[in-house]
């Protein structure tokens, strides 16, 4: 069946299910109930003063009724320094446990070590928003029989809520924690700032083990995660690589093309009509993105405008601008750098916030509803404004959807910001490889070489040819830049499913095949 | 050939043997290009770099910014072969380094005019920037500014003139302060545009406008760039004031109505209003992107 992007999406998938087609950004929200029903959240008991406290992470593995077939979760909150992922499926193999379903928030480099575990049986279904480096170069190869589910940050969450992953353990590093499991990711020295995305795992989890290097006194606080859903608690020497989890201050970059790409973008935004008083942003913490927001602090201050809320991964240029005054309050689902725990901790308009509450669709509301600009990256856009941010040009999986969609679904102004062709790779694209953002939800391209704004916006076209910009036609842009870098011979691919990339609602916006190894 | 006030408020370096920086050179809003075969090039990359400038320069799309190439003196043995590969593709412009006298630059024009003849070319369309990078430079600047139709610009080049005084070059600028003042006013003189040396920190920012307004303060007319990020710096720095632009319209559109009746010289708020003031007024529109309808 095709789905309304003109995508071929199969009825059903061995191991996945009946699938639904997407319909548009915004087709199933707009009824205003969800027919699928939330599924309750397992109750437990513990005993008056019973220990939590388990000697290592393998009792309390043994603990939790490890079982073939069972669902293990993970957050990503510690970036590429996270070992936890790592050694409790070693231990879970170690233990002959089999055809377990891996849901881990997102998954990185550092992740690469289990690929022996997709190969052999241990593992052999993933959830995630995100995969990368072997992992994605072998899943695009076919390494697993049951294609990947590539969902949203919000996505996730509603996954979870409805019971399309039923997580029988989470593992949760905490960079401080007490024994009764109260955790937190804001102090410590191996802080990383928000814990947003684990919220749901602990709710949901039928068993749930906090990890952590750093055992206060009861009890920690803030009560980031809760006791009341923690059954063990088990402290180590490290939950990760410190220099990998929080790498000090985030700093602007100095590449000249990112700048020049992201004063553009900030010119886009002062003169799209949403720079206004009150005005709530999101920026990601990569390349142009960031940099964006280095333009939109000048532009804040020159023209006296206070913003009402920053929200998302934030970084301590993120901080700085709550300090400075130039916006009312932070909302944190994630923390990008060491020095936001800080603020996270002291500050009370420095807020962490679920992924629930983020970008769940499936509520009377989520904070990305409320987004009046958000900028994002992509890996390649198509002349549809359609993004691709999970896979590359040499085919493999190597991206995040994030929250990608989730945020361009909900902003007033969506602003991509990329180069127009990195490498020799051109961006822009007649069909890009894999829709993980519909085109519907985009407003507007900005490259070096001129920006873009998607028909379906006149007015927001019409702001910008005002304000003088350089206003080119997607399809135009699309023609000069092939004639630099010439178009390069399609990737080959087999019939076979590897992804599925599921829209934040749970319909299916595109999947992706078996690339051809040459 | 109008000589004065083109629009030259920065001129980015590119090294002619790098072709992603050449490639994207365009992209940054710069008002001029440089493509550099002289000293951002090593030695054993000149010929790579003269063969990669001739055939990306009429390949590349540079948008809206002037294209130039500062080519090898010719006393080393890149100079002649640098002439001959570039001259043909006829570049907005030439930039000569360490030029030091007029009768220098008679012989260089007479080297490039003889390619442009076995080629067919004018003499006209192409024109030559004099760098003025050493003592003996400065002292013969306005010879080598004013003799010439095809000299439209001069700049000065800071780090190789203090190197030629053997003193060390400051950011204060103290050592080249009557060298840019006598290069300037070579310049205005000659009616031809004024190009300032590099700012060379590229992380001190609040350094590159303070000596960006202070070389527009003594008449530059530009400042040549060394990475893009310094671009938007000395744009802003060039950019008219609101101020500036409305009076600058009101002379233009006054000096029309009053042309058109045919009267040279007349008064706005009591103030005399001649040619050289509405060719100024007209630049300022120039730079604030404004046309008078």
């Amino acid at each position: 069946m095709l789905n309304s992007l003109g995508r071929e999406i199969p009825e059903y998938i061995e191991g996945i299910g009946k699938l639904e087609p997407f319909q548009g950004a915004l087709t199933k929200l707009s009824k205003g109930w969800m027919d699928e029903p939330t599924i309750p959240a397992p109750n437990k008991a513990y005993l008056p003063h019973q220990s939590k406290l388990c000697n290592s992470l393998e009792e309390a593995i043994l603990r939790s009724n490890p079982h073939n077939g069972m669902t293990v979760s993970f957050h990503h909150h510690l970036r590429n320094g996270d070992i936890l992922l790592v050694q409790t499926l070693t231990i879970l193999h170690n233990m002959g446990i089999r055809d377990i379903t891996l849901a881990s928030s997102s998954l990185n480099e550092c992740h690469d070590p289990i690929l022996p575990y997709l190969e052999d049986g241990t593992v052999t279904r993933i959830y995630s928003s995100g995969i990368r480096s072997q992992l994605g170069r072998a899943i695009a190869l076919g390494v697993l029989d049951i294609p990947v589910v590539i969902h949203s940050h919000g996505g996730r969450v509603r996954s979870i809520h409805t019971g399309k992953i039923q997580i029988d353990l989470t593992v949760i590093a905490a960079s401080a924690a007490d024994c009764e499991g109260n955790a937190t990711g804001s102090h410590g020295k191996s802080a990383f700032g928000s814990i947003g995305y684990a919220v749901i795992d602990a709710r949901y989890a039928k068993q749930v083990i906090v990890v952590t290097d750093n055992l206060v006194n009861f009890p920690c606080i803030p009560l980031s995660i809760s006791q009341n859903f923690v059954d063990q608690v088990v402290v180590v020497d490290s939950i990760g690589d410190a220099s990998k989890i929080a790498t000090g201050t985030t700093r602007i970059t100095n590449s000249p093309m990112d700048l020049r790409i992201a004063k553009l973008a900030a010119d886009v935004i002062e003169h799209s009509g949403f720079f206004e008083p009150g005005f709530a942003f999101q920026v990601g913490a990569g390349g142009a993105s960031l940099a964006v927001a280095k333009f939109i602090r000048e532009k804040m201050k020159t023209k006296a405008i206070k913003g009402s809320f920053m929200l998302g991964g934030i970084t301590s240029y993120c901080v700085d601008m709550l300090n400075d005054g130039l916006f009312e309050t932070i909302f944190d689902v994630q923390s990008f750098d060491a020095t936001v725990s800080n603020s996270l901790l002291n500050n009370r308009r420095h807020i962490e916030i679920p992924a629930a509450l983020y970008a769940n669709p499936f509520n009377c509301g989520c904070i990305t509803n409320k987004i009046d600009v958000v900028v994002l990256g992509a890996l390649e856009i198509d002349v549809d404004f359609n993004v691709n941010v999970i896979t590359g040009s040499e085919g493999n999986v190597r991206g995040a959807s994030g929250g990608h969609s989730d945020t361009a679904s909900g902003a007033n102004l969506t602003v991509v910001v990329c180069p127009s062709f990195r490498g020799r790779i051109p961006i822009i694209k007649k069909r890009v490889h894999t829709i993980v953002t519909p085109g519907e939800s985009i407003h507007v391209l900005v490259t070096e070489r001129g920006i873009c704004v998607n028909p379906a916006f006149p007015e927001l076209e019409a702001n910008l040819k005002r304000a003088g910009l350089n206003i080119k036609d997607i399809h135009d842009l699309e023609i000069e830049v092939d004639k630099i870098t010439g178009i390069p011979a399609p990737l080959e691919y087999t019939d076979k499913i590897v992804g599925i990339v599921e829209y934040r609602d749970g319909t299916i916006i595109d999947v992706i095949h078996q690339l051809k190894e040459k | 050939m109008t000589k004065i006030f083109k629009k030259r408020r920065s001129m980015l370096y590119i090294p002619g043997n790098n072709p992603a920086m050449i490639q994207q050179g365009g992209v940054y809003g710069a008002d001029s290009i440089l493509l550099d075969l002289e000293d951002a090039v090593a030695l054993n990359q000149k010929d790579a770099a003269r063969i990669l400038v001739r055939n990306m320069i009429n390949v590349i799309d540079f948008y809206d910014s002037e294209v130039c190439v500062r080519v090898n003196h010719l006393s080393t043995p890149f100079g002649l072969a640098d002439l001959e590969a570039i001259v043909p593709l006829q570049p907005s412009a030439i930039r000569y380094p360490k030029t030091e006298s007029g009768e220098e630059v008679a012989e260089l024009l007479k080297i490039i005019e003889q390619i442009e003849d076995r080629h067919g070319l004018p003499h006209t369309k192409m024109t030559l920037h004099a760098m003025i990078e050493t003592a003996m430079g400065v002292q013969n600047v306005f010879d080598i500014a004013s003799k010439f139709d095809r000299v439209d610009a001069i700049t000065i080049g800071g780090q190789d003139l203090t190197a030629d005084m053997n003193i060390v070059y400051t950011p204060d600028g103290a050592g080249i302060d009557f060298a840019r003042k006598r290069i300037v006013m070579a310049a205005k003189a000659s009616h031809i545009d004024v190009i300032d040396t590099v700012f060379p920190d590229v992380n001190d920012e609040d350094g590159l406008r303070r000596e960006t307004e202070y070389a527009k303060r003594i008449g530059f007319t530009g400042k040549a760039v060394i990475n893009p990020r310094q671009i938007e710096i000395i744009h802003d720095v060039y950019t008219p004031t609101d101020e500036e632009v409305r009076k600058a319209y009101r002379i233009v559109k006054e000096f029309k109505i009053n042309s058109a009746a045919g009267i040279g010289v007349f008064a706005i708020d009591g103030k005399m209003i001649d040619a050289p003031i509405v060719t100024r007024a007209e630049y300022i529109l120039r730079l604030a992107n404004v046309t008078v309808g």
